[in-house]
């Protein structure tokens, strides 16, 4: 086992702030929020505290915020929701045409999948915009395919990969001039960037919890009030009639706090994951072979990512390599089975090298960032040579005790590893 | 001590493979191959289902190892699939599980291992590594492959491609076992494949029919089944739906037992007659490959495997220039070309390599110049 160990893998999920861990433990044991009862009270006050400062923290008011079970359902429901109340509206009216949505090539799967899903169903005419070189989506090209009839236009803030950021605010206000609805993914960009729905005159945006300290299974779908939604699931309409389900108090009581804590810590924590990223990338400048991809504009990369293009390195002996030398970084997506697959990123950038993403978050250190940095100079050159990716004496462990079927699981251990 | 890469199927015997290395106190790494593209709603078959990697992962979790899925689904199809389907298409019967030990796991496998600095790559399969008579514990050269403790389950079989050095990267440890402590020991260590039923068709079919498979891959091409004078007695839809020894399935009216004999692609016939039109004394192999150092000299008694769970046959061993002829002590029935023939010791223990069926004895006077007669 290696003794430095650098988690670098913050855009995947970034530890628990441990303020939310005790405002979770607080709410953990609540009654049900809408049981009408004093207990029942008790907890619904909490559920909305936590939708006043969400709704704080992402420039919306309180009955913009719907709580959903995190990112992905917070993209479903707004794409699937307002195309099928579109749909629906224009049946009544004798219209039975899918609705003209413009979406990106690079949107993560959630976007990607669901709108995929609309369009093979028949319900959706998709128009995909392909991504600048540096993998931002220019503006002026989403525009080009607007029509008259489009009925949502769905571009992500932030890319979760590359890191390049999306000028949301001055799409948003070219498509509010056309009355056509703006979804912002924006689940990478709470932990650096200001998030604000007025700012960007967007119409819906899709947040996760477990990306800025906040707790697993949480999430934000900021739904404009008057935006016409159909839920995804029926049920008790707890949440503005379109998310049913039980509350999680705690975890809607947590959610609000990692927001409120993000939104506080926000400018700080860019300008110093700025300084550390960039010491990242300059670190790895030299080496023969690998390229930072994404925009030349510090203004237009996420502080957190760090994007690299590695030729010759196969992905599977990186990751390996990477582990072995306790550096956790993502070399790529993972199918349903765990194998590494292309990314879809790269390849609508036409890059044809084995990516490698590194993301710093909230527990970032200098001393992580120089052992990521000595650890690349060392693997690298050495899988491309094809040496051992293993350095002798280092073991290859979990990092999690070993736990025989049915052990209880381990507790859950504060801060980054 | 060594660093080891456990090929983790999903299933109980490369579990605990994997259990018996760390019990060991090696180091382990786990990774599943994802080979075939089958469908993620398979349910349990093979061992490329996604219930696989699951049950594989879990596994690792439980034995507290590092785990990995590859996927190599590009390479199995290249190596195997598409190699299964062009002999099947030329009227030979290859066995895919071989394919894919030679040039999947032997071949990309390892290579990827040792370039990660692996001493081993170790499998569940059913055999035995010996080293001057001695259980394998630690790769080296020298091991020679050894029939399982459990002959029923015995796997050396599709083992037999491994060269001597890439045998002396290899670690083989449930081989040592019998299948019921096998499951004993899973269901001990807590595993919840012990009880996992063991797979037989081929990965990369999930539904078994594997003519079907083929037939989708190869389109209609019917033909004529003829008798061994060469009279026309029904149709067939492809070459491939039937093989060499096959009684069954060919919807021949009449009622005397008749067996496909022969079959040639070229002009899509297959040949069908009685069981003793089947017999044949010797068996070439073209290009043998051998598991041990010294492969068997001229005139040398052996044993002939010709099936995955056959009977070995006593033979003889005549060396041409043109590979081996395996001279059968007593004629074997159902041979078909490209059905592997995998040499023994004469005590039926060591296994010494073999290679695909290249031309087999056929009685004389067949309608067509073909099968082990055809130069």
């Amino acid at each position: 086992m290696p003794e430095m160990r650098a988690d670098l893998d913050h855009a995947a999920t970034t530890p628990p702030r441990p303020e939310v861990l005790e405002v979770l433990a607080r709410w953990l044991p609540a009654a049900n929020a809408s049981a009408r009862h004093l207990p029942g009270q008790d907890a619904r006050a909490a559920v909305e505290e936590a939708r006043e400062r969400s709704a704080a923290a992402l420039g919306c008011t309180p009955a913009d915020v719907v709580f959903t079970s995190g990112g992905t359902e917070a993209d479903n429901l707004a794409l699937k929701g307002v195309v099928w109340a579109a749909r629906a509206a224009r049946r009544a009216a004798g219209d039975d045409r899918p609705v003209h949505v413009v979406t990106s090539a690079v949107e993560h799967a959630a976007v990607r999948e669901a709108l995929r899903w609309l369009a093979d169903r028949g319900e959706v005419e998709l128009d995909v915009v392909g991504p600048r070189p540096d993998g931002r989506v220019a503006v002026e090209d989403v525009l080009d395919r607007v029509r008259a009839d489009t009925g949502l236009v769905s571009v992500m803030g932030a890319n979760n990969e590359t890191g390049a950021v999306n000028d949301v605010a001055a799409l948003g206000a070219a498509l509010r001039e056309r009355g056509v609805p703006l979804h912002v993914d924006s689940v990478q960009c709470v932990a650096t960037l200001d998030v604000d729905l007025e700012a960007w005159r967007a119409d819906a945006l899709a947040v996760s919890a477990h990306k800025i300290g906040g707790p697993q299974g949480i999430g934000v779908a900021v739904l404009r009030r008057g935006l016409d939604v159909e839920p995804l699931a029926h049920g008790g309409g707890q949440d503005r009639g379109v998310r049913s389900g039980t509350f999680p108090v705690g975890l809607i009581a947590a959610c609000g706090e990692a927001l409120a804590q993000a939104a506080a810590h926000r400018t700080e924590l860019r300008a110093r994951l700025r300084g550390l990223s960039d010491r990242l990338a300059a670190g790895v400048a030299d080496l023969d072979g690998v390229r930072r991809t994404g925009p030349e504009d510090p203004a237009h990369r996420l502080a957190s990512h760090v994007h690299l293009e590695l030729d010759g390195v196969d992905g599977d002996a990186l990751q390996l390599a990477l582990d072995a030398e306790g550096v956790a970084a993502s070399s790529g997506s993972a199918c349903a089975s765990g194998a590494g697959r292309g990314s879809s990123v790269m390849a609508a950038m036409g890059r044809p090298g084995t990516p490698l993403r590194l993301s710093l978050g909230w527990t970032t250190t200098g001393a992580e960032v120089d052992h990521a940095v000595a650890v690349l100079r060392a693997v690298v050159p050495r899988l491309r040579a094809g040496g051992p990716a293993l350095a002798e004496g280092l073991g290859l462990r979990p990092i999690a005790p070993a736990r025989g079927a049915g052990a209880p699981v381990a507790p859950v251990s504060g801060g980054a590893a | 001590m060594a660093r080891v890469l456990v090929a983790l199927s999903g299933g109980v015997d490369s579990a605990v493979a994997a259990a018996l290395l760390v019990e060991a106190g090696h180091e382990v790494t786990g990774v599943h191959l994802r080979l075939a593209d089958v469908p993620a709603a398979a349910v349990g078959h093979g061992c490329c289902g996604l219930d696989d990697a699951q049950d594989a992962r879990r596994t690792a979790q439980v034995l507290g190892i590092a785990f990995y899925v590859w996927d190599l689904a590009d390479v199995f199809r290249r190596e195997v699939e598409d190699r299964f389907v062009a002999g099947s298409a030329a009227g030979i019967t290859p066995n895919p599980c071989i394919t894919c030990n030679e040039r999947v796991k032997y071949a990309e496998v390892l290579a990827r291992a040792r370039a990660l600095g692996y001493d081993a790559l170790a499998t569940g399969h059913h055999a035995r590594l010996r080293r001057a008579g001695r259980p394998v514990t630690e790769p080296g050269p020298g091991a020679e492959l050894v029939r399982a403790v459990d002959r029923a389950k015995d796997q050396s079989y599709v083992l037999h491609v491994a060269t001597p050095d890439q045998m002396a990267a290899t670690l083989l440890p449930v081989g040592e076992l019998p299948k019921p402590e096998v499951r004993a020991r899973a269901e001990a260590l807590g595993l919840r494949v012990a009880a996992k039923p063991d797979s037989y068709d081929l990965c990369f079919v999930p539904d078994g029919d594997t003519a079907g498979w083929l037939g989708a891959r190869l389109g209609a091409a019917p033909g004529p089944v003829v008798d061994l004078d060469g009279h026309e007695v029904g149709r067939h839809d492809g070459v491939w739906g039937v093989t060499v020894g096959q009684r069954r399935g060919l919807g021949l009216a009449g009622h005397e037992r008749r067996f496909v004999v022969a079959v040639d692609a070229d002009v899509r016939t297959v040949v069908v007659g009685p069981r003793d039109a089947l017999a044949c004394a010797w068996v070439e192999v073209a290009a043998p490959s051998w598991a041990v150092a010294a492969p068997p000299c001229d005139g040398a008694r052996v044993r002939v495997q010709l099936r995955a769970h056959g009977v070995a046959h006593p033979a003889t061993v005549a060396r041409g220039a043109a590979g081996i002829r395996l001279h059968l002590d007593e004629p074997a029935h159902g041979v078909a070309l490209g059905q592997a023939a995998v040499v023994y010791d004469a005590a039926d223990e060591v296994c010494l390599g073999g290679g695909p069926v290249t031309a087999a004895e056929r009685p004389a006077g067949l309608p067509l110049a073909l099968t082990g007669a055809r130069a």
